[in-house]
């Protein structure tokens, strides 16, 4: 009878102490930034990522549904392994519960199923591949800021329909450089194009003179450079001694960020179009946020480092609406709120977990063009999220039921 | 999909002027790898710090522009003194207290320098490069037939192969290489006939670090001026020392060129093993031949 009475009490305890306060787990909300922290996507996300993230958790109020916000980092060396290995040990050994950021799409197509066996958040800014939101999905992850179809059907969509119907890629040896190949390749057939040829470049490379000279050969009118960071800029300064672009062929960063334009320079990098999310230059929500950035790091922020900023915002309003940090709710919450910070207009978390949000086509601006410090771009379209992301009609991921 | 099918049978032209880009990136390890083995031939030190004194040679030569309005020329000259002259202080402040130990400390004490250094660069300069323009006079190209080669490039192979070659004279060919050369067998002998070995063995180690800094400013128009650029590029370089033998000048220089023409040729015909080629010749040469192809048995 003693027994039973107790079982009895505790049970009431337990029915009373739940819907009364929010659900936390470990009394703390923690957020990992996981990113490329030392090598060549460092600058584009690295240590800007963190301190995106730190301020998105300080604006916040350092608190959510009365509880603490603990941001934590790591280096994942760009190695599917390492970034595997330090997500398993954050969420079942740090009670992390949100994994963000994760430039490198092999190291994120890890990651994301990693966090997908646990239930747990995966905030994605820094990968492309499109296979996040295709057959790789997850319930609870969430690709934030652009993806490798975005980025094809903005700039290579735009090359095309400025005549350039024959393509050659120098693309980089992994999982995103062939994503966005094939993303791209799409494109330019869909629009009636074809493609030549292709060279597949081992991922930090110094030298691409000997790719350069194999797309020069092809006779191709566009060479589409499927690679990011480190390898574009070389690639595009390199393009330049051969004296590629002067001879009529055309270059197609498919993924540039400004930070490959900062340090390109303007002489080098004139012309190029490219495709991104976010610009510091936009408006004053954007140049509010950015000086706060510019003067931290001095140099403008990247679209990856702004979303990770809007990534955690969103996130952390969800658990405060939700008043739980349990994955599954928090993203069913993030999927009900709309989502708005100073680079986002009424974006929107799909059910793939693709945002859909509007993306921008820009040019880089001319050394004469530029009028003041990081002046670099202007923007040549925007390209409204229904035709910037592929349609679930077309999706392989499994959550999308079709009908 | 991959397309290195499409290129596998590239016509005769083609190939030439892959291997002459080849040969570029062969005069970057030869010089490179000469230093390392004049170093190691004489302090008996694998210096790991090689690549992040390249890398250090090319930040001089941005600094210089950027601060002194030192332009490329000027940098050539500054650059290898002042590098080479902190290299002198390195090895007096560390390296000397090492020369008694065995190899595995020199190696360790050169990489941790190595990683201080690119951290501390990185830290200030971030990871995404500078830019360094190529001088005015040497932009543009030569159209040769079958290709468009940059003047700068052209440059570098004739200038690297000069640099090599002077080097091999003095060393094989003069009396104060055969004091050097001497002083590797018998320090003790060489010491007894009046000549300042220690002093020789700081400058010696000066010069080796001179050259990678001088690497450093030739490559500095063509990649980016980049804290990692030297930790990319010195493990490549290692196995070209190791396959040349180490401590031999003339293999360094020989295998130096000829792997850059290898790895040109993977580009063509397989451009996914190109990072990895130069390592599985190394694997198969430690099998064969552990001296290396130009090293003497010990």
């Amino acid at each position: 009878m003693g027994g039973k009475t107790w079982v009895a009490a505790v049970a009431l305890l337990g029915a009373m102490a739940g819907p009364a306060a929010a659900q936390i787990s470990g009394d703390v909300v923690k957020i990992g930034v996981l990113s490329d922290m030392s090598s060549l996507y460092a600058d584009l996300a690295g240590p800007g990522s963190v301190w995106a993230a730190q301020m998105a958790v300080k604006d916040f109020g350092g608190k959510v549904a009365g509880k603490p916000v603990e941001v934590i980092s790591g280096d994942h060396l760009n190695k599917p392994d390492v970034g595997s290995s330090i997500a398993r040990q954050w969420f079942d050994d740090n009670g992390v519960d949100a994994i963000v950021d994760v430039p490198t799409s092999s190291v994120a197509l890890a990651v994301q199923n990693v966090a997908k066996e646990r239930g747990k958040v995966f905030l994605m800014s820094g990968p492309a591949s499109s296979d996040l939101t295709g057959k790789a999905c997850s319930p609870t992850g969430v690709h934030w800021t652009y993806d490798t179809y975005a980025l094809a059907h903005g700039t290579g969509g735009a090359l095309v329909k400025q005549g350039g119907d024959t393509w050659f890629f120098i693309t980089a040896d992994y999982a995103f450089g062939h994503a966005l190949e094939h993303d791209t390749t799409a494109v330019v057939l869909a629009a009636g194009g074809k493609v030549l040829g292709s060279v597949n470049v081992p991922l930090n490379t110094a030298d691409f003179s000997s790719y350069l000279l194999q797309a020069q050969q092809s006779k191709a009118k566009v060479i589409g450079l499927a690679n990011a960071g480190g390898d574009t800029d070389n690639s595009i300064k390199q393009a330049g001694e051969f004296g590629i672009v002067a001879a009529g062929q055309r270059l197609a960063g498919l993924l540039v960020f400004v930070t490959d334009v900062n340090s390109l320079g303007l002489k080098a990098a004139q012309g190029l179009v490219l495709t991104e999310s976010f610009y510091w230059d936009q408006d004053d929500a954007t140049r509010a946020w950015s000086k706060r950035f510019i003067d931290q790091f001095h140099r403008p922020p990247s679209m990856v480092q702004a979303g990770v900023y809007g990534a955690v915002t969103h996130y952390l309003k969800a658990i405060e609406a939700a008043k739980t940090d349990d994955g599954a709710k928090v993203v069913a919450e993030m999927r009900a709120l709309p989502i708005n910070d100073f680079m986002t207009k009424n974006g929107k978390l799909r059910e793939d977990g693709r945002v859909m949000r509007d993306m921008y086509l820009f040019e880089v601006k001319t050394p004469a063009e530029s009028k003041y410090q990081f002046d670099y771009y202007k923007q040549l379209a925007t390209i409204p999220a229904d035709q910037a992301f592929r349609p679930l009609s077309e999706s392989e991921c499994p959550l999308v039921k079709k009908g | 999909m991959s397309g290195w099918l499409h290129i596998a049978f590239p016509p005769l032209p083609a190939l030439f002027a892959q291997l002459l880009i080849g040969l570029i990136n062969g005069a970057f390890y030869a010089m490179l790898s000469l230093g390392l083995a004049v170093i190691f031939g004489l302090l008996n030190i694998i210096n790991f710090t090689h690549g992040a004194q390249y890398m250090l040679g090319a930040f001089c030569a941005y600094l210089a522009l950027s601060y002194l309005g030192v332009d490329y020329w000027g940098a050539l000259i500054l650059a290898p003194i002042v590098i080479g002259l902190i290299g002198i202080a390195m090895e007096r402040l560390f390296l000397r207290h090492i020369y008694r130990l065995d190899h595995l400390y020199g190696l360790l004490l050169t990489f941790g320098l190595a990683l201080i250094i690119e951290g501390l660069f990185r830290q200030q300069w971030g990871s995404s490069g500078l830019p360094y323009s190529i001088p005015e006079i040497l932009s543009g190209g030569q159209n040769l037939g079958f290709m468009f080669l940059p003047n700068y490039r052209g440059w570098v192979i004739v200038a690297s192969m000069v640099i090599c070659l002077v080097t091999w004279l003095v060393i094989e060919r003069t009396k104060l290489g055969a004091y050097l050369r001497a002083a590797t067998e018998n320090p003790t002998l060489v010491r007894a006939f009046g000549v300042n070995v220690p002093r020789m063995i700081t400058l010696t180690y000066g010069f080796g670090v001179g050259l990678a800094a001088l690497a450093g400013v030739m490559a500095a128009p063509i990649y980016q001026v980049n804290p990692l650029m030297g930790s990319n590029i010195i493990i490549t370089v290692f196995a070209v020392v190791v396959i040349g033998g180490m401590g031999s000048i003339l293999g360094s220089i020989v295998s130096g060129f000829v792997l850059g023409l290898v790895e040109g040729l993977t580009k063509v015909f397989y451009p996914e093993a190109s990072a990895t080629v130069i390592f599985v010749i190394m694997a198969i040469v430690l099998l064969v031949k552990p001296a290396g192809l130009f090293g003497r048995a010990t």
